[in-house]
């Protein structure tokens, strides 16, 4: 029974430590954030490898996201000769929940574990301590760039998965099931809320880029040094991230659209 | 220990009862060692004895438990990460893989530090890495990645980007671990000749007693946290003690013994008979 509390005790000990860890390396990057900005080259250079080598994965599945609500939300609305709200029903549960939602788990699987095993792999070849010895702070050029690329790209992807997913709906309901493509357009546009519904999943997402970002960088950084290492951290991030996301998800839509 | 452990008074570096413990073991454990302005200084011991330890000690990349580290008159456990830093681009480092940055060509890599320390001209920046380049061979291979090159042209490359910023000194982390006769005696000639003719202070790190005893001005043989014998290589093939010369000549047995600590022989043999 010791034994137990020992065991828990230590496991509890460990997860503090290296949640104050996290948040130590998350303070040292925002305190280089602003000479990232000044020089934003190498922060452009990120976005790329992070936002638009994801622009595919995210494309693809925003629109079949689209058309699988576009289908579901006709077979329920029709029983109640509601289907001219479809697009209503789409845009809603993509803008607000899908959209964030799932770029950012898609985002985890694709530039996140990425990210990690770069970062990772930066440590086994032994080229963060090099660019350490030639006077360069890691942070600057290596952490904070990729931060900020993955923090601005979030929101941007959750907008084209979600813009992607309204189409998507567009060519199931209006293509294939035949609902009036003016009702579909105008219902959309009477009762999605530029405040309501889209800032907040705007600020979702940017929420999101920041816990998905973090986590892929942080745990590239603390990943031992060896081969089992990075494998371990590259799997860490992709469910850590998923966690924190569905969560977080949770408390922000209770915060955003109350009702708990 | 005497004070002053070389006959040239003008150490550039002095460690002075340096104490490192990982945990409660100590790797190092007393340590004086006085690196001299201008000379090929090597510090030589088996595997695992903290000889890496020395050099991340000289860089400031990690604190002693005590003694003091002494960089050109600055006591480096002190120093704030600006100073440390400033301290930082006139020493130069060679590690062991030659850590290039994967994802940069050869060109990119040499010119790493002038990118991020100074603002040259570009003209000027691709004229000092076509120099720097050239001094270790390899300015043919400019264009090259870093996964395009051989264990021993990745580490010249990392020579010529050790000295892209003209340190005052330079430290090679075993650097003919794994490598072919001709690239050990290619990069055994690049130490010596940089080191003479840029005026450097170069402090290696191996256990390649042949190669460090042919180029070095002064050996240092480590053991066990301590300094075990110091002096010039010829003074050090005919020190009396066992251990140097079991360690010089490579032998299998001696002081340092070739069996792990273990019971008995016949009694652990006779004990799987008897259990049976």
């Amino acid at each position: 029974m010791t034994e137990w509390f020992r065991l828990v005790g230590a496991r509890s000990l460990l997860f503090v430590e290296r949640l104050g860890r996290g948040h130590l390396f998350l303070l040292r990057m925002l305190a280089v954030l602003p000479r990232v900005i000044g020089d934003f080259r190498l922060c452009a250079a990120q976005m790329y490898s992070v936002g638009v080598l994801s622009m595919q994965l995210i494309a693809v599945s925003g629109l079949t996201v689209g058309m699988v609500l576009g289908l579901q939300g006709y077979n329920t609305l029709v029983d109640f000769g509601a289907e001219q709200s479809l697009g209503q029903a789409v845009a809603l549960s993509l803008v607000r929940e899908m959209g964030p939602v799932l770029t950012a788990l898609l985002f985890a699987g694709r530039a996140g574990s990425a990210l990690t095993a770069e970062i990772g792999l930066m440590r086994v070849t032994e080229q963060l301590p090099a660019m350490e010895m030639m006077a360069v702070d890691p942070f600057r050029r290596v952490f904070a760039p990729r931060f900020l690329a993955g923090v601005i790209s979030m929101p941007l992807l959750a907008a084209i998965f979600s813009a992607l997913g309204v189409l998507g709906g567009v060519f199931v309901g209006v293509g294939l099931l035949g609902i009036d493509s003016g009702a579909y357009w105008s219902q959309m546009q009477a009762k999605v809320d530029i405040y309501d519904d889209i800032l907040n999943g705007v600020i979702k997402s940017m929420v999101f880029g920041v816990v998905a970002t973090w986590i892929a960088v942080f745990e590239g950084y603390d990943a031992l040094p060896t081969t089992e290492g990075v494998s371990r951290a590259t799997t860490r991030t992709v469910v850590h991230t998923a966690f924190a996301v569905l969560a977080l998800d949770f408390i922000l839509t209770a915060l955003m659209f109350g009702g708990v | 220990m005497p004070a002053a452990l070389t006959e040239n008074n003008d150490n550039l570096v002095r460690l002075r009862g340096v104490v490192f413990k990982r945990g409660d073991r100590a790797i190092l454990d007393g340590m004086d060692i006085d690196i001299a302005r201008g000379k090929i200084t090597t510090i030589m011991g088996p595997s695992g004895t903290g000889k890496t330890t020395v050099l991340r000690l000289i860089a400031g990349e990690i604190l002693p438990s005590a003694g003091t580290v002494e960089v050109d008159g600055q006591n480096v456990p002190k120093l704030d990460r600006r100073a440390l830093f400033a301290l930082r681009k006139r020493m130069g480092m060679m590690f062991q893989t030659g850590a290039l940055f994967s994802d940069l060509t050869v060109f990119e890599n040499v010119a790493f530090p002038l990118r991020e320390h100074t603002k040259l001209p570009e003209n000027m920046l691709r004229d000092l890495v076509l120099m720097k380049l050239e001094a270790v061979g390899l300015r043919g291979a400019r264009d090259l990645m870093p996964s395009e090159l051989s264990g021993g042209m990745a580490r010249r490359v990392a020579m010529a980007r050790a000295i892209a910023l003209d340190p005052m000194m330079i430290m090679y982390d075993e650097p003919f671990t794994g490598q072919d006769p001709i690239t050990v005696g290619v990069i055994m000639k690049l130490i010596r000749l940089l080191n003479d003719n840029l005026g450097l202070t170069s402090v290696i790190v191996s256990h390649d007693v042949q190669e460090v005893s042919a180029i070095s001005d002064y050996l240092y043989l480590i053991a066990d946290g301590k300094v075990v014998e110091h002096g010039s290589p010829a003074a050090l093939k005919k020190s009396p003690t066992e251990w140097v010369q079991q360690f010089l000549n490579g032998l299998a047995d001696g002081p340092a013994a070739f069996h792990f600590p273990a019971p008995d022989y016949a009694e652990d043999l006779l004990a799987g008979v008897a259990s049976k």
